[in-house]
């Protein structure tokens, strides 16, 4: 936690331009959006193909409230936030009974209808153009240039690590984990399981959503590709890539897979195939991901 | 009927044979495995992509689709051997990630292979419309559908009447009951993907003179094979086989009587609330979780 804190601190050092900054936002932001899906996925072992969708609800019920009924920003994106949960309530309710790949397919087909219903209602959302979403501000104050958002977006991720790391310690947490282990094993020794996966499910697409209102504010415009099944799938790649089961994995596979695009930028028509075989090698050399396995690896016999 | 409903009936046969050949090869990976591969889709894009090529280079169509298939196959292998077999016994999701990543690195080879532009296959038996009760098929249909049906046979052949069939659907019920019994669990394997990427070659070849091919066609393809096979019930046969119809004729419908734009919404849909009533699908096995 506090090393985290200390590169936050310390990163402008190195960030060059406001291209740096920018990229370093965006591992924010995406970082944010990981570390509740690990919450979901490594440590309740319920997988989504459909947090893509809960973040782009966030980030266009937020400009919507914004630009076309005039809401404050703040107010839109903590409606926003709020609606997402509302529906992730809704839906999980029924949906986390089913289990493994029965669950991936209901997530990714809310994420489907999701992102087709975003890219066909075009009088609101603006269609496959995507729209433009007015600045963050507050008491009339316009939360703008990358230096500012920097400093937003990373007290925020690490708010969002501390809830992250206090919520897997605490009874809660103890639950969820049982729940991976077995869930049948967990009921047995009392646990509600419906009601702690609901809950994880309701917290992790919160939030998904409050990253993807920031993200929309922060950009200036969003378009229907931030909800697609890719663009989940980008995110279960970034929680599996750093580590299941590790807050810091999450933040640091947020950090990998995003600036590794921007990156591989440079090699044009060969960025697919290279992006492709690191997520194959990564995880066949690494299948625990990256940080736990670098944790086993130096310190072999601190657990057990 | 009216010859509106028939046409939409038999669209959506026609589109649900393929989906049901593509959700075949996901169960039978998953069958082998436990694994849901996510690289299925590109297995048909590649089998289209590569027979247009061939044909472009001068073969016949049989032996361009045969060749085709064989290479697809070997994709297929090549998948299992040299990425699959090393993690085995890893987690379900970093499977599901690895052929994911295997699907970017196919497509991104496919476009730098090919290119990225639509391409079509001359239908096998001329384009002239067939008139049946109002309504009017292409006799690329007809081929849809009878070869789907042709493979559905063999494959129940395959896996009731053969040794190497049967030995796979044992492997599938218990697999260290029938390694102790003397199957190679490891070949097991390895034909499942070679026979999930041939069939799902042959899909592509088949939908490629009426839905046209091009680098990026796995991804949808995927996924509808993929919601087919979970609505039919995960490692079902017939399960695979139904749900691919169902989702054909269910988007058929939906883009005939209510909006093309929200086909998939309200095939998706559909399958959802299936889901929540049915949590194994169709005609999925009720399992009990072991402790």
């Amino acid at each position: 936690m506090l090393a985290l804190a200390a590169v936050i601190a310390l990163l402008p050092l190195a960030l060059a331009n406001n291209y740096f900054y920018d990229v370093a936002i965006l591992v924010g932001l995406n970082a944010i959006v990981c570390i509740g899906l690990n919450l979901l996925i490594g440590y309740a072992g319920q997988i989504s193909l459909g947090h893509a969708g809960f973040f782009a609800l966030g980030a266009y019920g937020s400009a919507i409230l914004t630009a076309r009924y005039g809401w404050p920003p703040l107010a839109a994106l903590a409606a926003a936030t709020a609606g997402v949960a509302l529906l992730a309530y809704l839906v999980g309710r029924p949906i986390l009974r089913l289990r493994g790949h029965y669950l991936a397919m209901a997530t990714l087909g809310l994420g489907v209808i999701i992102s087709i219903v975003i890219s066909n209602e075009d009088q609101y959302t603006g269609g496959p153009d995507g729209m433009s979403v007015p600045p963050l501000s507050l008491l009339g104050h316009a939360l703008t240039g990358e230096k500012a958002w920097y400093w937003v977006v990373g007290a925020l991720l690490l708010l969002a690590v501390w809830l992250a790391l206090n919520l897997v310690e605490s009874p809660g947490g103890r639950a969820l984990r049982a729940l991976h282990g077995s869930e049948t094993a967990a009921e047995v020794v009392g646990i509600d399981s419906v009601r702690q996966k609901v809950m994880v499910f309701v917290l992790s697409a919160v939030f998904a959503a409050f990253a993807g209102g920031l993200t929309a504010h922060y950009s200036g415009f969003i378009t229907p590709g931030r909800a697609t099944f890719l663009h989940s799938i980008e995110l279960v790649t970034m929680v599996v890539f750093g580590g299941m089961a590790s807050t810091f994995g999450a933040v640091v596979g947020a950090a990998v897979l995003t600036t590794l695009p921007q990156l591989l930028a440079v090699l044009k028509d060969y960025e697919m195939v290279v992006f492709g075989a690191v997520m194959m090698l990564t995880l066949i050399f690494m299948p625990k991901g990256f940080v736990p396995t670098l944790a086993a690896r130096f310190a072999p016999r601190e657990r057990e | 009927m009216s010859p509106q409903l028939l046409q939409y009936l038999l669209s959506g046969l026609t589109v649900g044979a393929i989906y049901a050949l593509v959700a075949l090869g996901f169960s039978i990976i998953y069958n082998a495995s436990n694994v849901i591969n996510f690289a299925q889709g590109e297995f048909v894009m590649i089998g289209g992509m590569a027979t247009v090529s061939l044909i472009a280079a001068g073969l016949p169509l049989p032996l361009a689709a045969v060749l085709a298939i064989a290479a697809t196959t070997l994709v297929g292998l090549a998948l299992e051997k040299f990425a699959v077999e090393r993690v085995r016994g890893e987690s379900v999701v970093t499977l599901i990630i690895i052929t994911i990543g295997a699907s970017i690195l196919l497509r991104g080879l496919a476009s730098l292979v090919w290119d990225k532009n639509l391409h079509a296959l001359p239908a096998f038996s001329g384009e002239r419309p067939i008139a049946v009760g109002g309504a009017t098929i292409v006799p690329q249909s007809l081929w849809v559908v009878g070869v789907t049906l042709a493979v559905v046979v063999a494959l129940w052949w395959f896996f009731n009447r053969t040794l190497h069939g049967k030995a796979m659907l044992a492997t599938s019920h218990n697999r260290l009951a029938a390694q102790l019994v003397g199957i190679s669990v490891r070949r097991v394997l390895l034909v499942s993907f070679g026979l999930s990427a041939a069939l799902g070659a042959l899909a592509g070849i088949l939908i490629a003179p009426i839905t046209f091919t091009a680098w990026d066609v796995g991804v949808m393809l995927g996924l509808k094979g993929f919601a087919a096979a979970i609505l039919g019930g995960l490692g079902s046969g017939p399960g695979a086989v139904l749900g691919g119809l169902a989702l054909g004729l269910l988007e058929a419908l939906s883009a005939g009587y209510v909006s093309s734009a929200y086909k998939d919404v309200i095939a998706f849909g559909i399958m959802l609330a299936v889901l929540v009533l049915m949590p194994g699908g169709l005609l999925g096995r009720r399992s009990a979780e072991r402790v």
